[in-house]
């Protein structure tokens, strides 16, 4: 087992990742930028070292200061947490070379899935089911056009080094399709560097469920049910739940098993996350891999009773998994929690907060790196605590998250507290009739702040 | 002793390079022993308090520690600083990377600057070393070295003082 562990990371995730090692008598190590100087992770971890300034370049995302902190603190495993540089394979790589284990896949196994295009080709070659689409990246236009016609529209055009959305253009009919392609490309030279882009059919308003995968270094790979994420504003999260509203037996065996292959396909080792889109017919198509552990995994530990975090160091380490699925035993559910402002778009709303009050009590869970007093940078991402609650059923789930969403005392900035709390009067939420089209019927001014 | 008096002892006490503390006052005996009795021996860098996190456990028994008061990365700073003389215009030199601080570019080499050597704009001060890198640290003032606060071969984070100088 690990002597010492340096969580890359920071936030919520970086405090999470501490306590497991804690539990496992594993020293920590937490790195930090100027602006986290009072953040939580600092605090709770055995050792920390001030890597660099604020912006993320020069500190999260900067390998070399990175890598000297691992050195001068003599840690022998990294953990990437999500974001960053979780599915970096060029830092999988540094890591491996310095000897330091990257608690994660290989960089082999990241590239393989990274690569949008790539992992569909491996997925179509492990026979698991792909949304139809180009072979590869399109050539020009014209190719665009006919395979568009091929497959029927709607298509959507994507952007292979692509995510959160960027790059993606949805096309109705040849005429549109050469408007789409150059707006397309240039967005994802923008923010990839990488203007390739292929064709998919458009799957219309279909369900986001995805399945929990978990692989050792010794070639088994299990699953562990899904979850359903369809509640998504532009591509981001913002609710999760498991079991899915819209799972059966049937299709979760289907789904599973294609979740399996398509982990074996790679010798998948790590923790790991399998994307599907299903249609009203419960057709399923795979869409990616995230080779990470991801935001919304507690839902997963909730239904299941198990720690994820410790799953994934183990076999970092070496340990061979047991090698049967997980089936949930509970209905569990996340609200994430953002630092924004529904009122005015979702802009984030950074500063000081000045009261904090987080619900308490059974089948409740908050995950979090915040306190009064603390200030919420305006250099990362907006999520500042993750809401999670179990219950036997779906209905009392709800009504648990209603009445720890009124618990819930967040002061000084503005959250999407309110968003939530109206989502779970939403009688389309409630019936679980919902799919990734939901927020575009919604009202924000079903919001009361 | 009352409660306050002990709680401003043992944070003297932690501020201190003190391991250990005895005091006997009549019928009344307390102890104080820091983290670095515990550690005394082991690899340097783990006792240099800049480079602990914020969260110095108090050792047990210390039932009287009611803060177990987060030692804020600014206040090991200030408490250097503080021990620095008075009434001078002091400027420190902060590391600009993380690595391993060396006073001089070999174990036989001398020194690049010592206390009370002046320094020029651009003049080496020391290296740092991070994965076999040896980065040469040039002075950004001109002015006569009053401290240095770091120990040859020890490690040091991004922005962690090295430098007092007097311009």
């Amino acid at each position: 087992m690990f002597n010492k562990i340096l969580i890359a990371n920071r936030g919520e995730i970086a405090l999470r990742i501490i306590r497991t090692c804690k539990e496992m008598g594993i020293k920590t190590v937490a790195i930090y930028s100027k602006a986290d100087t009072e953040s939580l992770h600092v605090r709770f971890a055995d050792e920390a070292v001030c890597i660099g300034p604020a912006a993320s370049s020069e500190s999260y995302l900067n390998i070399p200061r990175i890598m000297a902190a691992v050195e001068i603190t003599n840690s022998d495993a990294v953990h990437p947490g999500y974001g960053f540089l979780a599915e970096n394979a060029n830092f999988a790589e540094i890591c491996r070379q310095s000897g330091v284990k990257f608690i994660g896949p290989t960089p082999e196994m990241i590239n393989k899935m990274g690569d949008k295009v790539t992992a569909k080709e491996t997925m179509i070659k492990a026979g698991v089911p792909v949304v139809p689409g180009s072979d590869g990246l399109l050539k020009d236009i014209k190719q665009g056009i006919k395979i568009a016609n091929q497959i029927g529209y709607p298509v959507i055009l994507k952007a292979t080094a692509g995510g959160g959305g960027k790059g993606m253009r949805i096309v109705t009919k040849d005429e549109d399709f050469e408007d789409a392609w150059d707006s397309a490309r240039k967005e994802a030279k923008a923010s990839f560097a990488n203007d390739g882009i292929y064709v998919e059919k458009y799957v219309e308003e279909p369900r986001h469920i995805e399945f929990q995968i978990i692989g050792d270094q010794h070639g088994n790979v299990i699953h562990l049910s899904e979850r359903d994420c369809s509640i998504q504003r532009r591509h981001q999260k913002l609710v999760e739940e498991s079991p899915s509203p819209f799972m059966t037996p049937e299709l979760r065996e289907k789904m599973g098993d294609a979740a399996v292959k398509a982990g074996k396909s790679i010798n998948y080792e790590g923790v790991g996350t399998i994307e599907f889109l299903v249609d009203k017919f419960r057709n399923f198509y795979f869409m990616e891999m995230n080779t990470r552990i991801q935001v919304e995994h507690p839902v997963t530990e909730e239904v299941i009773d198990h720690d994820l975090i410790k799953e994934q160091i183990k076999v970092a380490a070496g340990v061979q998994i047991s090698g049967k699925n997980y089936y949930p035993m509970l209905h569990a559910m996340e609200c994430r929690i953002n630092a924004e402002d529904i009122f005015n778009n979702f802009r984030p709303s950074p500063g000081k907060i000045t009261s904090f009050h987080s619900p308490k009590g059974h089948g409740v869970r908050v995950d979090t790196h915040v306190y009064a007093g603390y200030s919420v940078p305006p250099f990362y991402d907006s999520m500042i605590a993750k809401l999670i609650c179990r219950a036997q059923t779906r209905e009392e789930c709800i009504k648990k998250m209603q009445r720890a969403l009124d618990e819930f005392v967040i002061e000084g900035i503005k959250t999407t507290v309110p968003f939530h709390k109206a989502l779970m009067k939403n009688e389309a939420f409630r019936s679980g009739d919902f799919n990734t089209g939901f927020m575009n019927t919604f009202n924000i001014d079903d919001c009361i702040e | 002793m009352n409660f306050n008096e002990i709680q401003e002892l043992i944070k003297l006490v932690n501020k201190s390079n003190l391991t250990e503390f005895k005091l006997k006052d009549k019928d009344f005996e307390v102890l104080i022993r820091t983290e670095k009795y515990y550690k005394g021996g082991h690899q340097t860098f783990v006792s240099t308090p800049q480079m602990m996190s914020a969260s110095q456990q108090y050792p047990s028994p210390s039932p009287v520690v009611m803060n177990p008061a987060f030692k804020k990365p600014e206040e090991t700073s200030d408490s250097t600083s503080a021990e620095a003389p008075k009434g001078k215009n002091l400027v420190e030199i902060k590391s600009p990377i993380v690595g391993t601080f060396y006073r001089s570019s070999g174990p036989d080499k001398p020194a690049f600057t010592k206390v009370g050597e002046q320094v020029k704009q651009g003049d080496v001060v020391c290296i740092i070393e991070a994965m076999k890198l040896f980065n040469e640290i040039e002075s950004d003032i001109t002015g006569t070295i009053v401290k240095v606060l770091v120990e040859d071969a020890s490690p040091v984070e991004y922005d962690q003082v090295l430098f007092l100088v007097e311009v």
